[in-house]
């Protein structure tokens, strides 16, 4: 493993990226930070720019104005860089398949590690997929 | 020496959880212009509806905003009751009320925690959000789910609320009245909040009515408006409750409407719990009938408006949705233009704004004729030229 994996494992430190979602997966991610689940106790952290991040959180489903952006937001984040699909949108784009402003779904605009289902997953299930993705990462 | 600098905020950054764009214009630390653009959460919902049966469209609206995930479907099902005219029970219009009040206060818990945070006073934000995971179990506990609770249906509601959790209910409601009291003491009492936030980013009455602004941006300002008692749906007209006005019209005044509205949102549940009678949830209609119709709900950040255009098919032939936040962002141009820069963060967030809930256009008509256009769209506008050129000047498609 390399030392930059290793330390990512150690404290993953999270960006928070909205490609185009209800703010509900963003409010149960934003709770987790909050005194109930907190996951501050495990060395996660929300950072304020991507340049500092080693997970991005995508949730909602990518539309035609923000795709590039996500893009760009993927590519100015420091490599190893894992990407996380939290929510149904992100994951398949649910209810808009098919929509005009829609174009291609966030795993084909970046590439995605772990898919989090559910409308909005329940801040359990998003801690829950982290952790299996830093099991995974582990095993390498 | 006057020196301008325009400020660009977004569209990804850290301030506010959905992407936005602002563009301010600075003079110094002084505001002197705001511009906003959005579109960058825009997913075609009104379109999308056009293709979905009335009771799927119920679940797309509830989706349009995650934090009134409650009004937009209880505005649709007044919409599509406008147009069959079908009755609903009573007991299924008491539990709309409870739903949409819990709604009220989680979102305005969520406020004051986020404004708590752009203040720089964390523990706000934690305290806040701790508490609103009280309302998020009652949800749980009630409709199955933290966020997206699905409950509304044309003609009732899609599940009871079973009599053994009404004691959790209203234990739940007085764990929030603790709660509440503590930030009323908290926001009022404190100088500092005082001295940051009185005075800032006004909107005079005559503003707020000139803007059309509504919801607690309005309230904040003297205006007294709210369609819970100008236009009663579901049961606010058998509750007692007040409409909560301040006359500042600054965030300070936007900050206390939010919370006193909580207590009455409080005291509405409580009494709903109360007064609802055994009965049928649901009266089970069949069909639309051609027609149209209106529905409007107060979110928690204003009024929440829907249009429904049926032509006695399965789906409607229009879907129209105006968002408050629609109507609130236009205040910014009375409200930030000349306050500090500092200042700016937290008159942006007094409006409590919902990128998703507004925006239901894709093009922005502006005076000077621009629209917004992504770098694959003006590659392929020059390259449908060159192909217009070739064949104009050769006569021969460009292969």
């Amino acid at each position: 493993m390399s030392i930059k994996m290793k330390a990512l494992l150690k404290s993953p430190w999270v960006f928070h990226l909205c490609s185009g979602s209800c703010n509900n997966c963003d409010i149960e991610i934003l709770d987790c930070l909050t005194p109930r689940y907190d996951i501050e106790r495990f060395g996660m952290l929300l950072v304020g720019s991507v340049r500092h991040a080693d997970v991005l959180l995508c949730t909602g489903v990518v539309n035609k104005l923000g795709e590039s952006r996500v893009k760009r937001v993927y590519q100015q984040a420091p490599k190893p860089c894992v990407v996380v699909a939290v929510g149904n949108c992100a994951a398949s784009q649910h209810i808009y398949r098919g929509s005009y402003a829609v174009g291609k779904p966030l795993d084909e605009v970046i590439p995605v590690d772990v898919y989090i289902p559910g409308c909005p997953p329940k801040p359990e299930a998003i801690i829950l997929g982290v952790v299996k993705l830093l099991e995974k990462l582990k095993k390498g | 020496m006057s020196h301008k600098v325009t400020i660009p905020i977004g569209p990804y950054h850290s301030l506010q959880e959905e992407p936005e764009f602002y563009q301010l214009t600075v003079d110094g630390e002084t505001v002197t212009d705001i511009d906003v653009r959005i579109g960058y959460v825009h997913r075609g919902i009104e379109k999308v509806a056009e293709s979905k049966s009335f009771d799927k469209i119920i679940f797309l609206v509830e989706r349009i905003c995650g934090i009134c995930s409650t009004s937009h479907p209880m505005a649709s099902v007044l919409a599509m009751e406008d147009v069959s005219g079908v009755e609903v029970p009573d007991r299924a219009q008491y539990i709309r009320t409870i739903v949409c009040e819990l709604e009220r206060i989680h979102s305005h818990l969520l406020w004051i925690g986020l404004a708590g945070h752009f203040l720089g006073y964390n523990t706000v934000w934690m305290w806040a959000w701790k508490y609103r995971e009280i309302v998020c179990d009652i949800f749980e506990a009630i409709t199955g789910n933290r966020q997206n609770y699905g409950m509304m249906k044309i003609g009732g509601v899609r599940r009871d609320i079973e009599d053994e959790y009404l004691p959790g209910i209203m234990k739940g409601m007085d764990d929030v009245l603790r709660a509440l009291d503590m930030f009323k003491g908290a926001v009022l009492d404190d100088p500092v909040l005082a001295a940051r936030l009185k005075g800032v980013g006004i909107l005079s009455k005559a503003d707020a009515l000139s803007y059309s602004a509504l919801g607690p941006t309005s309230r904040a300002s003297g205006v007294d408006k709210d369609v819970r008692r100008d236009d009663p749906y579901a049961a606010y007209d058998r509750v007692k409750w007040n409409v909560i006005t301040q006359k500042d019209g600054d965030v300070f005044a936007k900050a206390v409407v939010r919370i006193l509205e909580s207590y009455e949102s409080v005291s509405i549940v409580k009494q709903c719990l109360q007064k609802m009678q055994k009965g049928p949830i649901d009266s089970d209609p069949k069909e639309l009938p051609e027609g149209e119709g209106i529905g409007h709900a107060e979110a928690p950040r204003g009024e929440v408006f829907h249009y429904v255009k049926s032509d006695g098919t399965n789906s409607p032939e229009r879907y129209k949705v105006r968002a408050p936040t629609f109507m609130n962002f236009p205040t910014f141009k009375a409200t930030v233009i000349g306050e500090t820069i500092s200042d700016a963060t937290i008159i942006l967030a007094a409006i409590d704004p919902c990128y998703c809930c507004t925006e239901r256009m894709t093009v922005v008509n502006r005076k000077d004729k621009k629209t917004i256009l992504t770098g694959e769209d003006m590659i392929k506008m020059s390259q449908d030229k060159t192909r217009r050129m070739y064949k104009r000047m050769t006569g021969k498609e460009l292969a």
